[in-house]
């Protein structure tokens, strides 16, 4: 096989841009490894040092905070259930959103479509303190409710499942009904199934969404037990909190690492459903 | 009352477009009905409304002596054939089979059963378990006909489910559906738009124009007594030549010749209708066709000339006489087959 120029030149731009996502990563990971002081004093490293173990056993174990009670552990299992409950409801709610503007002829269809897709002019941060008082008054600061609820609504997922249903031929639900499906099972049945991939696109896009909220969690929680990581990014390693002490980077740095593996893990695990989508038009 | 029944059934799209006008019709049980027409005069439209696919404007439909106007479609117990077969894209063929039987709750035995023998009789037992997308054109319309076959349905419905098909499977596949129907027995509905694969199809059938039910007859009665212009030129390959004439005192003139004593009271502008096959070549010539072309098929040939004032005609002659390009013919109408319409309103009038 000959080898182009060009396809030389298109693997260096390929390469160069791997390079910019990875080394990054990679400097962090290094860094997370050495004691504070070396990182200090020598700045950040590539080769991985022998403070490994300790630093991240002190990160997910230490109690931090006023209460002296939360760790980082407990950090990353909320801002897991956050982004989980967050993700799940956005696509169910979605889908079944999107089922019904495409799949029930109602005079307000379109409309109530368009008032949907204007919402995506108003995210959470701009109506903020409304959704704090709606929240509040209902009783539902300070718990995983309250955290998920006013964000499980979603113009940009609904589109693009009302995009994809728009696509499936008219006959595949006419010839569903004369096989005696009725609405649910048409949903359960055919539209869930053949939106395989969408939904595992769209769980990932949430998932990533929820788990980096930051605004709202600080707004909402007031008890520490509801920290989320990105919170405890700002919180926990700052130098005010550390006092006189030397400021921590290392752990700073493998708190880094440890906060990207649950988005990465979702992304990893549904790969598969994307892959298959691809190499397999069902449709 | 039949076993299907339409009275006075009306369609009228929210668009305004009127699909169907007052139709009436009777299929009897085990009929093999087809629904013949151009594109766009309604025959899918009606088809639908016996699906429950579309509302009924106005007007009723009984089946198995029951008013169906109402009933949504999962309960009327009538199975469609598709177009495009409308399979479904992520089930394996077995599941698409079974689907319908699953809807109606049937133990897993009895569909296991069902279906199994269903894909016998449509010889797709091999290909149980592979997704649609791996099957042939000819193997999709085959689990289309068995996904309505495994249901054992009041009715069938087929929507021009061959013109997806290459030529040679289309007529194997039509075979294959007339006989099908023949041993399953099930009255069926069956919609095209070519008037060859309803001829081969139909027990009865009707032909539909701008939504009216122009004629309704078996194949042979519309052939040999098509009751309207339309009808006559629709049905029949290759289509029946039209001559301008005008009628006077029983004697209808054309262009070149006369025909006396016609069986008709009728007088003025006429379309004088004579199928290419019902024309001999004989001395005491009636029409003189200039030959510009001969198609041979081996069993007939089709000739293709012109009169005298230059008017497209064809003859159908046995393929064992040979006629040359330029050739003149004087041709006769065999045993005064010829037809005679209004030409103002299309009606038959001999
Ligand atoms: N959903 C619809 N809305 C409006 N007009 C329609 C619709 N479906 C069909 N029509 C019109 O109704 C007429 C009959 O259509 P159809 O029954 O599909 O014809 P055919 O099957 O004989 O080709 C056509 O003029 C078509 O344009
Ligand atoms: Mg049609």
């Amino acid at each position: 096989m000959k080898i182009k120029p060009l396809q030389i030149i298109a693997h260096i731009i390929l390469i160069l841009g791997v390079l910019l996502m990875v080394v990054p990563i990679w400097i962090s990971f290094a860094s997370s490894s050495h004691d504070s002081v070396t990182i200090l004093t020598e700045g950040m490293k590539f080769h991985i040092g022998d403070q490994l173990a300790r630093n991240y056993n002190e990160v997910l174990n230490e109690k931090g905070g006023w209460s002296e009670e939360v760790t980082a552990a407990k950090m990353f299992i909320n801002s897991f259930i956050m982004a989980l409950g967050i993700a799940t409801l956005k696509v169910v709610i979605s889908a079944m959103s999107a089922y019904a503007l495409v799949y029930y002829r109602f005079k307000l269809a379109v409309p109530i479509f368009w008032l949907i897709f204007i919402t995506l002019l108003v995210p959470l941060e701009v109506r903020i303190f409304p959704s704090y008082k709606i929240v509040s008054d209902l009783g539902l600061t300070n718990s995983y409710t309250g955290l998920i609820l006013p964000l499980v609504a979603s113009a940009t997922a609904t589109f693009f499942f009302r995009q994809f249903y728009k696509t499936i031929p008219d006959e595949l639900l006419e010839s569903a009904k004369l096989d005696g499906a009725n609405a649910w099972s048409f949903f359960i049945d055919f539209l869930v199934p053949l939106s395989k991939t969408m939904i595992a696109a769209m769980f990932i896009f949430m998932f990533v969404y929820g788990y980096s909220q930051y605004l709202w969690p600080l707004i909402m929680t007031t008890a520490e037990e509801y920290w989320t990581v990105v919170m405890g990014m700002k919180i926990i390693y700052t130098e005010s909190y550390e006092g006189v002490a030397l400021p921590r980077t290392a752990e700073r740095f493998a708190y880094i690492i440890l906060s990207m593996i649950p988005p990465v893990l979702v992304v990893v695990f549904l790969q598969k459903w994307f892959i298959k989508g691809l190499i397999q038009t069902e449709k | 009352m039949s076993f299907l029944d339409l009275k006075n059934v009306t369609k009228i799209y929210p668009n305004g477009t009127k699909a169907v006008h007052e139709t009436s019709l009777s299929v009897e049980e085990g009929e093999f009905m087809v629904f013949v027409g151009p594109s766009g005069c309604g025959k899918s439209t009606l088809l639908r409304m016996v699906a429950g696919l579309e509302d009924i404007t106005e007007g009723d439909i009984n089946l198995d002596g029951k008013l169906i106007n109402e009933v949504d479609p999962s309960e009327r117990d009538v199975a469609m054939v598709f177009q495009n077969y409308a399979l479904y894209p992520h089930m394996n063929v077995y599941n698409n089979l079974a689907y319908g039987l699953k809807n109606r709750g049937i133990d897993k035995e009895t569909i296991e059963q069902k279906v199994n023998d269903a894909a016998k009789l449509l010889q797709i037992s091999d290909y149980l378990q592979r997704k649609p997308s791996m099957l042939s054109g000819g193997q999709r319309q085959r689990v289309a006909m068995g996904r309505a076959i495994v249901r054992n349905p009041k009715i069938f419905l087929f929507d021009e489910p061959l013109s997806n098909l290459d030529a040679k499977l289309r007529i194997q596949m039509r075979l294959e559906i007339k006989k099908l129907q023949q041993k399953v027995g099930v009255t069926s509905i069956f919609v095209t738009h070519d008037q060859v694969e309803a001829m081969t199809l139909a027990d009865r059938l009707a032909v539909i124009n701008n939504g009216i039910i122009e004629q309704l007859g078996t194949p042979i009665e519309i052939y040999d007594n098509p009751k309207s212009l339309f009808v006559a030129g629709f049905i029949g390959s290759p289509q029946m030549n039209f001559l301008d004439g005008n009628i006077k005192n029983k004697t209808l003139s054309a262009e070149g010749f006369e025909i006396k004593d016609i069986d008709s009271d009728f007088e003025g502008e006429v379309k004088l209708g004579i199928r290419p096959e019902h024309l001999s070549q004989s001395e005491n010539s009636l029409i003189n066709l200039k030959v510009d072309l001969v198609e041979q098929l081996g069993s007939d040939n089709l000739v293709y000339g012109q009169l005298k004032d230059k008017k497209d005609f064809c003859y159908r002659c046995p393929g064992n006489l040979t006629i040359e390009k330029g050739a003149d013919l004087s041709l006769n109408i065999e045993n005064n087959k010829y037809y005679i319409f209004d030409k103002s309103t299309g009606k038959r009038v001999n």
